[in-house]
């Protein structure tokens, strides 16, 4: 099952490697991860996105925790919150596609951030499944290029993650 | 007072109180060399390979209650070192490894003998430092030496740049230290520990399954006072060895992958099974599932949360330190007057003494050939089971962890989760110098002993007398029984050929060698070994053992405790309770 885990971690040179090198390691998955220093800058919060059996879970989680510069780990299936997702996608956008294109990315709530005579860029946020429905909404052979920064999440409501 | 990053280095290892410091110089760390040089709080031991530093080190504590401490030169000097510190990192042994590293500014720049050491090191250490500025160094140590000792122990390494070791600053050691992302768990929780005793009142077949955590945490006197509190029977892992006296009647002998039938058939058919400081390893229980078919209640009480339900679901995991749980625990018990039903206690005993009878450590006498099995029992006679025994990887590992029956923790000093071939001299050498007053042997094979030999000259130059025991099959003799069993004896490149005559080598760096063929010389030359006139030589004694001999009992891959190779004697016996006790699998 795919979980969505929330790091806290001293915001030192290495500690980002310790938590690749556990994955690559004992053959965890990483479906994703984010990482920025937070509000207190000695920290950096993470956002993993992975996937495994409840056991394995249960072992990536000890297994961060045992790493010496985590601070915090929370899964936050475990309750419910809230993931963002940030996709710049340039598209071909010339002649009668343009006006098309920029009626879907109205209806995705998407902005166009960049424009030349053949090009949009969009910025969209959302959930993943919405930045793929985006995606498939699109004429493919019109999409030149896509990045997406991978899921951040947060607990909602009273839920806070912190020291 | 400001010093140097090289002083500082030194007085940081002094303020731990380092007796010795086990390594190897070269050019990044010549500023550290020239700290040592002009300081006598601690004594420098130059061995003759890193490798050999880092298990030397290793051994010093598995044989004290201190961190062992090496230093080693960047490049090949620290690539050197990693055989030895994912050694210690495997069995949970509290190290810190000193290694230079290129000047900061060369760092990135394929410098000479530069090597990316955090890199390198991470997935085998605990924690990991690259010191970028000579102010951070003597707190880093204080920091290196508590993670490396607290918690479930481990290696350290700490990288130092050349310049940070020839820059100054103000220097005074930290008194304490507090890392807010660290704070090992050591009491259990209440609840827990309760719920544990009951299981064991409740418990018909009660066991106690004892890992290396209780030797780390010094724990044998919590072990003993429950097994003999309760009369239940005792097992011990490889690395548990020592945690109950081998030679206590409620001590059933080791289990696992060379385990004894008594003990194995209990882990078995056991009902309610306390593990304590033990990892449940694949060498141990083999394949869970097979474990798990007759169905058991399980404590698991483990400093290390990661430990718990890795390989085997538990029904009470207890998160502490096994000292301080085993003594609430006991408490409790005491507290409470719980112990298990006297019949059915009386009952699994007999089952237990039943299994014992045929004896599965017996093995075939010779008048001809030198067994490997009666060289260790004639050791444990000799020494009166009170020598500190190292050993290398192999059959000859096996036979001694079967036959010396240790008496007390820390006396048994070998490679469990790596199996490093190479680790017995060097090891030998560490424990001799944490105790200098004791008897040290170090049993090893003809293959084991040539992959650190050099080290019978660190040996020379610093005065420590081990008696080596070279159990010499002219095999690889572990993986010769494995092409036996399972590739139709093949022997495919597991003879020695070409072997050098041991005694010369020797004597050549400046030891004492014997050469034995006949049994009936085993005894006498044991006792010269061990005797007064050469208690100050180091003695390396070559036996010519039977080449072909097996480690029995043995699981195979993929089988269970109850599927094992019997020796001949007992071959096609039961695995599984005799017929007055057949109600085993259900009950529960
Ligand atoms: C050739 C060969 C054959 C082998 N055959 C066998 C065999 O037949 N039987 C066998 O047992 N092994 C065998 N081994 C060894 C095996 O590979 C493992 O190393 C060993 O079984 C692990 O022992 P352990 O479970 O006691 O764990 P250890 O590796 O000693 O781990 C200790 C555990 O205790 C915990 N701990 C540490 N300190 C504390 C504390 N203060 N409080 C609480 N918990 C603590 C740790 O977190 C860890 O989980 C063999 C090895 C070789 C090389
Ligand atoms: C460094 C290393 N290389 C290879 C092995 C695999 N191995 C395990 S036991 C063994 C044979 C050891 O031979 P010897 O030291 O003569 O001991 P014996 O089994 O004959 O008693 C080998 C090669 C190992 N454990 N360590
Ligand atoms: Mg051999």
């Amino acid at each position: 099952m795919r979980h969505i885990l929330s790091v806290l971690i001293e915001n030192e040179a290495g500690a980002l490697s310790r938590v690749t090198g556990l994955f690559s390691a004992r053959g965890y998955n990483i479906d994703s991860l984010t990482v920025q220093t937070t509000e207190d800058p000695t920290l950096s919060r993470m956002t993993i996105v992975t996937h495994g059996s409840d056991d394995v879970i249960e072992q990536i989680t000890k297994q961060l925790n045992k790493l010496i510069e985590v601070v915090k780990v929370i899964d936050l299936n475990e309750a419910d919150h809230i993931e963002r997702e940030l996709m710049l996608i340039k598209v071909r956008a010339a002649g009668k596609d343009r006006e098309e294109l920029k009626r879907t990315a109205d209806i995705f709530r998407g902005r166009i951030i960049d424009v030349t005579e053949k090009t949009y860029t969009i910025e969209l946020t959302g959930t993943g499944e919405k930045l793929d429905a985006f995606i498939k909404a699109l004429d493919a052979t019109a999409i030149l290029e896509t990045v997406r920064t991978g899921a951040s999440g947060i607990g909602r409501g009273e839920r806070i993650l912190k020291i | 007072m400001e010093l140097s990053g090289a002083e500082i280095v030194s007085r940081c290892l002094a303020e731990e109180g380092v007796e010795f410091l086990f390594g190897y110089p070269g050019g990044a760390v010549l500023e550290i060399y020239d700290s040592i040089f002009k300081q006598d709080r601690f004594k420098h031991v130059l061995v003759r390979h890193e490798q050999a530093a880092v298990h030397a080190a290793d051994a010093y504590s598995r044989s004290s209650n201190k961190v062992g401490v090496a230093l080693v030169t960047s490049g090949p000097g620290a690539t050197n070192a990693l055989t030895g510190i994912a050694t210690a990192y495997m069995d949970s042994i509290p190290l810190v490894v000193i290694s230079g590293q290129v000047p900061s500014a060369a760092i990135g720049l394929d410098a000479f003998q530069e090597v990316d050491m955090i890199g390198c090191s991470r997935p085998i250490v605990k924690h990991n430092f690259l010191v970028k500025d000579v102010r951070e160094l003597a707190a880093t140590f204080k920091k290196a030496f508590h993670i490396a000792a607290t918690g479930r122990p481990g290696p350290v390494v700490i990288d130092i740049p050349k310049d940070v070791t020839m820059a100054r600053t103000e220097y005074s050691y930290p008194e304490s230290v507090s890392i807010r992302s660290y704070n090992p768990p050591i009491k259990g929780h209440p609840g827990q520990i309760k719920k544990a005793a009951q299981l064991l009142a409740d418990a018909k077949r009660p066991y106690i399954y004892v890992g290396g955590g209780a030797v780390q945490g010094g724990a044998a006197a919590q072990v003993t006072e429950l097994v003999k509190m309760l009369n239940v029977p005792c097992t011990n892992t490889l690395m548990g060895l020592g945690a109950l006296d081998g030679t206590d009647p409620n001590f059933v002998g080791m289990l696992g992958m060379h385990g004894t039938y008594e003990a194995n058939l209990a882990m078995q058919y056991c009902d309610v099974l306390i593990a304590v400081g033990a990892r449940f390893d694949d060498r141990v229980i083999s394949v869970p599932g097979q474990f798990l078919s007759n169905p058991k209640k399980i404590v698991h009480i483990d400093i290390d949360p990661s430990s718990i339900a890795k390989r085997v679901k538990v029904d009470v995991p207890i998160v502490g330190d096994v000292k301080a749980v085993l003594t609430d625990l006991i408490a409790v018990l005491k507290e409470q007057n719980l112990k298990p039903n006297p019949d059915a206690l009386a009952n699994w005993w007999k089952q237990i003494d039943e299994w014992r009878k045929p004896n599965s450590l017996l093995y075939t006498p010779s008048t001809e050939v030198i067994k490997p099995q009666h060289v260790i029992e004639t050791l444990w006679k000799v020494t009166n089971g009170e020598a500190i025994v190292t050993s290398d990887v192999g059959q000859h590992q096996m036979w001694a962890a079967q036959y010396y029956k240790f008496r007390r923790p820390k006396q048994w000093i070998n490679s469990g989760g790596l199996g490093t071939m190479g680790f017995g001299l060097p090891a030998a050498m560490g424990a001799q110098l944490a105790n200098p007053n004791a008897q040290v042997a170090c049993v090893t094979g003809e293959g084991s002993i040539q992959m650190n030999i050099q080290e019978l000259s660190t040996c020379k130059q610093y005065h420590t007398p081990v008696k080596v025991l070279s159990l010499n099959n002219r095999y690889l003799g572990m993986v010769r029984q494995w092409q036996e069993f399972f590739y139709g004896t093949r022997y495919s490149e597991s003879y020695m050929d070409a072997l050098p005559d041991f005694v010369k080598i020797a004597e050549a760096y400046g030891h004492v060698g014997f050469k034995v063929e006949n049994p009936a010389d085993v005894e006498p030359v044991l006792k010269e070994a061990f005797g007064p006139a050469l208690k100050e030589r180091l003695v390396f004694i070559d036996f010519r053992t039977d080449q072909t001999e097996n480690v029995f009992p043995m699981i195979q891959n993929g089988r269970g405790l109850n599927q094992m190779d019997l020796p001949e004697h007992m071959r096609g016996m039961q695995q599984t309770p005799f017929e007055n006790n057949r109600d085993y699998g259900n009950l529960c």
